[in-house]
């Protein structure tokens, strides 16, 4: 299991990574992807979008299941990762390159776990 | 009586020891007292199956069967080859389940592949599932797929089919989506009421083509219009007419559906029926219901299964965006040998034989002195106008044959199809000219 | 298996057979045609025959052998019925002739609708859905309207159980419900304190199944009834249970004041490999003006074109005249009596999910099985393949873990539960023995298991023609 040292986590497992105070990336975990299984879709939000801190933005199929993305922050998508529809498989093969969106105008955030702390989160609640 | 519990008392009995029960009334202990029913259903005491089937074809004998059927409006009366019906009374097909075990399974998954190619095939569309209930619900569905956050209002062409309408209405009320009526011209819709009527709010057109009184709507003008306002184009068509009419698919619609039922289904007072769905490869994730995907086995041998599932109620539940689980498999299965049985040539000859009999029949009508309603292009179906409408219709029913479907103030509604000889259409437009003569 | 395109043989013998040839001048449109070919299969009759009787032989019926998929109540299908429903008096009439010609539809319409609003105790009836969860919208649409004409539009929250089949909270959406879940307690039952919890002010209703999805009769259920009227709200049953209770106990007496019912689960039509069913809906007197297809101001409309799945309608009524009055609860406890006979015999080896008397299904858990060596709900149900027995169905409810649940149905006989408790047995034992064996299961299937991740992600939904 990897816990990248320069991410951000939530406690609903995704990912944030802040190119400055109000625009961010955000994806699933490496945990996330390991729980969920082969991941075979997912659904994203539009270019122009307001994501709201605490709220379901996406959601990701395996074969029997359907499982929503909570957005850590709140802000509006400026960009959408298009890749990830062709290519589910790289939410599975490298959860930390398959960003989902870019999050920008930022207003507030969820408090966050650093690595380490999410590493722990993550073996309490096995 | 006829029972199907195989199991004599004498087992039952040697059963409920077997549970530890003393009688029958153990297994109910849960229900309250005052819910079981202490009286016998007033229901008829049960028959042999000799009376069972002396009872229906007596219920049978009381309905007039046709000899010639003139009426079309949504059920349309075609040829169906012997070997669509034994097709569908195989019994695997008729009494399995949903095939949720896909290894033992194949031949209803394969099927089922096969109608999606088929209906994909028809419409010229890339994908479809794998049937909904009827045409009119695979309309109402098909206007919900178009529906976003920013875009719900749906725009429904005058010439659709009233009972489609209803239909969208119904699943509208239910949705707390708002539909509006583009008016008709001419028997067509009415595009430049349409440009004007199309606004950001709305989600799609609804347009029949052919439409409801059997004219050929302009759908280039209608989809270039609707695409223009940035909204989607639903297309109600008739399965047979698409083996000569340009394709949904060539037009640009988004979603092309129908009421599958000409396609070797029997008339039988409305229903079982079938309505099929398609749509373009980026709308494909949309589609309500069962939909069959090609994979391959542990082994690397082709096989079909249930596929795109996390769509659907089972897993996705309140927020699926259809609720649909059981469709009308044994209807798509029908229609898919129907079209294997009639293959290309003999769905385009059908089709054909459908426009010229209407045609002929059109002219002797107007022989006979009834007036043409619209002067556009029809394929099958066609509006006249005069009087006596209801003399005519008792006249022609009074010689077994099943008239056109009256619409009010003079009008009506007439089908023709390869069913119907140049004599019975003849005869048809002689009593039509006593009547009126008389 | 070859696909029927690839046996197609273009040109060469296609049927062109059924037709006579026009004897109209033939009239060719001038409008826009159609410039694509239209690839559809082309093959002798002999040839299209024998596709399908090879893709029969590849599937599995309730004729090939015992079928127990719980909920989905795969009883036998009479013969007769068929019979019936093929009369060219039925067949053959357009749904738009005049009532005067089709008097022998109506007249048996009629009586089906009585004779289920008498199994229901429900007072008006209509045979226009054509499925269950195309009923379920019905009635649903049936509580907004009667709400709404009441001028309360805040009654906008539909409490569904965690127990409960998924097309309940799909359904409840599509009739622009908010859906609210409440948990079921340690016996699978409703839980009255969160039931209690849950309603108020915004009720517009409960969607109950009764026995419920664990296979139980809820033994609570006129209080539950009772809270939700309290609290203003109306009683929605499911009835994809009630052949269990038919003739023995009435969803209009246990307090609910709509229902819907599958005449392809408990009225003895046949599945037809996914439909057509039909899913007949009722209600109590004071939502009669609603109901679909009628000319009633109030009716909330149309469900579908005309008026239900006719065909299916007569072989359910066929069914109801052949078993009579006395044979309805007969059926109901031969079915319930099937299911507790075959959970006590398995009950030693199985771990029941509720360990007491059921109704017509019971539900397994192998939670056990799998935390021991490893062999879960699917890998049991993927032996069975190999046995020319259906497996219950998997994984329903979402409440149990691993779990199968089983549904015999009246219509078996006890050797054919006694052959498939053993069969259930001997897989135990053989899953004890070799677990790992457990997971390549089946092998004597036409596929063995399928790729379904590689289905999903690269969808391949039609067959693409050789360019």
């Amino acid at each position: 299991m990897i816990f990248p040292k320069e991410l951000k986590y939530s406690k609903t497992h995704e990912w944030i990574r802040f190119e400055d105070e109000t625009t961010a990336y955000i994806g699933i975990t490496d945990y996330a992807q390991s729980e969920l299984g082969d991941l075979v879709f997912v659904n994203l939000p539009q270019e122009g979008d307001d994501v709201a801190m605490g709220e379901p933005f996406a959601d990701v199929e395996s074969v029997k299941a359907v499982s929503d993305v909570i957005s850590p922050v709140s802000g509006t998508v400026s960009e959408v990762n298009e890749i990830l529809a062709d290519e589910p498989q790289m939410m599975n093969e490298s959860p930390y390159e398959a960003w989902f969106v870019k999050v920008t105008d930022i207003s507030e955030q969820e408090e966050l776990m650093d690595a380490e702390a999410y590493e722990a989160f993550v073996q309490e609640n096995n | 009586m006829g029972s199907y519990v195989p199991n004599t008392s004498r087992q039952q009995e040697e059963m409920l020891r077997e549970c530890g029960l003393k009688g029958f009334n153990d297994l109910y202990r849960d229900v309250p007292e005052t819910v079981l029913l202490k009286d016998k259903l007033a229901l008829p005491e049960g028959m042999s199956e000799m009376e069972v089937i002396r009872h229906m074809e007596d219920l049978a004998g009381m309905n007039t069967v046709y000899r010639h059927i003139l009426r079309g409006a949504g059920a349309y009366n075609h040829y169906i080859p012997s070997i669509v019906g034994e097709i569908a009374g195989k019994e695997t097909f008729r009494t399995a389940y949903t095939p949720y075990q896909a290894e033992i399974s194949q031949g209803v998954l394969q099927s089922i592949f096969e109608y999606q190619t088929d209906i994909c095939e028809l419409t010229g569309m890339d994908a479809s599932n794998a049937s909904v209930y009827d045409g009119a619900v695979a309309a109402a569905e098909g206007c919900e797929m178009c529906r976003d956050r920013k875009r719900s209002r749906i725009l429904v062409s005058s010439a659709v089919d009233p009972k489609t309408v209803k239909v969208v209405r119904t699943y509208s009320f239910g949705r707390d989506v708002e539909v509006t009526m583009v008016p008709e011209k001419d028997g067509a819709t009415d595009l430049d009421a349409l440009k004007e009527m199309l606004g950001p709010d709305v989600s799609c057109l609804l347009i029949q083509h052919p439409n409801y009184f059997g004219i050929l709507e302009d759908m280039d003008s209608a989809v270039s219009l609707v695409h223009e306002a940035g909204a989607k184009v639903v297309v109600s068509c008739n399965p047979i007419s698409l083996a000569v009419l340009e394709t949904p698919g060539e037009y640009g619609a988004d979603i092309a559906v129908g009421e599958g039922q000409p396609l070797g289904i029997p008339l039988s007072n409305g229903g079982p029926y079938l309505g099929f769905m398609a749509s373009t490869a980026k709308m494909m994730r949309r589609l309500p219901g069962r939909i069959v995907g090609q994979t391959v086995d542990c082994n690397g041998k082709r096989a079909y299964v249930l596929t795109l599932q996390a769509r659907e109620q089972h897993i996705r539940r309140e927020k699926a965006s259809s609720n649909i689980c059981s469709n009308e498999a044994l209807c798509a299965l029908r229609a898919s040998a129907y079209m294997a049985a009639m293959g290309p040539e003999g769905l385009e000859k059908a089709a054909v034989q459908c426009t010229s009999k209407a045609h002929y029949l059109l002219e002797r009508l107007e022989e006979a002195g009834l007036k043409r309603t619209y002067e556009k292009e029809f394929f099958h179906e066609f509006v006249t106008e005069g009087p006596k409408t209801d003399e005519i219709l008792k006249a022609l029913s009074g010689n077994g044959i099943l008239g056109g479907l009256p619409l009010g103030d003079g009008k009506i509604l007439w089908c023709a199809t390869e069913m119907n000889t140049k004599e019975e259409l003849d005869e048809t437009a002689a009593i039509v000219k006593e009547v009126l003569g008389s | 298996m070859k696909l029927i395109f690839e046996r197609s043989t273009q040109g060469a013998g296609a049927s062109t057979q059924y037709l006579p040839s026009c004897d109209v001048p033939e009239v060719r449109l001038s409008g826009k045609m159609r410039s694509r070919q239209l690839r559809l299969p082309s093959l002798p009759e002999v040839e299209v025959d024998r596709h399908y009787s090879e893709l029969a032989r590849n599937a599995h019926g309730v004729n090939d052998g015992f079928y127990p998929l719980g909920s989905c109540t795969m009883k036998y299908n009479p013969a007769v019925n068929e019979d019936a429903a093929a009369l060219p008096g039925f067949t053959k009439i357009h749904p738009l002739q005049d009532d005067e010609t089709k008097k022998g539809c109506i007249k048996l319409a009629d009586e089906l609708k009585k004779y289920l609003c008498e199994i229901t105790g429900m007072d008006a009836m209509t045979l226009q859905p054509a499925a269950g969860a195309h009923g379920e919208f019905t009635g649903l649409l049936l509580i907004k309207a009667y709400h709404r004409s009441k001028g309360d539009l805040k009654r906008t929250k539909i409490i569904v159980p965690d127990s409960a089949h998924g097309t309940n909270p799909a359904s409840a959406s599509m009739a622009g419900f908010e859906v609210v879940s409440i948990p079921s307690d340690e016996n699978g039952c409703v839980d009255l304190a969160a039931l209690k919890a849950a309603v108020g002010e915004d009720t517009a209703g409960l969607m109950l199944t009764n026995p419920n999805t664990v296979g139980l009769f809820d033994p609570n259920i006129l209080e539950i009834t009772g809270i939700v009227h309290e609290a203003g709200g109306l009683c929605y049953y499911d009835g994809a249970n009630l052949n269990a209770v038919m003739g023995i106990a009435r969803p209009g007496d246990m307090g609910f004041d709509v229902v819907h019912l599958n005449l392809h689960k408990t009225f003895a039509t046949p599945h037809g490999g996914g439909g057509p069913g039909s899913g007949p809906s009722g209600c109590k007197e004071f939502l009669r003006p609603f109901l679909p297809d009628t000319d009633d101001p109030m009716s909330i409309g149309a469900v579908r074109s005309f008026s239900g799945n006719f065909l299916v309608a007569v072989k359910a009524y066929a069914y109801l005249i052949s078993i009579g009055a006395e044979g309805v609860p007969e059926a109901a406890k031969g079915a319930v009596l099937n299911a507790n006979y075959m959970k006590t015999k398995l009950a030693d080896l199985y771990p029941m999910a509720y360990d007491t008397v059921c109704m017509h299904e019971f539900v397994m858990s192998l939670e056990k099985m799998k935390h021991e060596i490893g062999v879960s709900a699917l890998d049991v149900a993927k032996a069975m393949l190999d046995h020319g027995i259906h497996p219950p169905t998997m994984y329903f409810p979402l409440i149990v873990h691993e779990a199968l649940m089983v549904e015999p149905t009246e219509t078996e006989t006890k050797e054919t539960l006694d052959e498939a408790v053993q069969l259930l047995r001997d897989i135990h034992a053989a899953a004890y023995a070799d677990p790992e064996k457990m997971h390549q299961l089946p092998l004597h299937t036409t596929v063995g298991r399928l790729d379904e991740v590689g289905a999903a992600r690269n969808p391949v939904i039609r067959y693409e023609f050789e360019a």
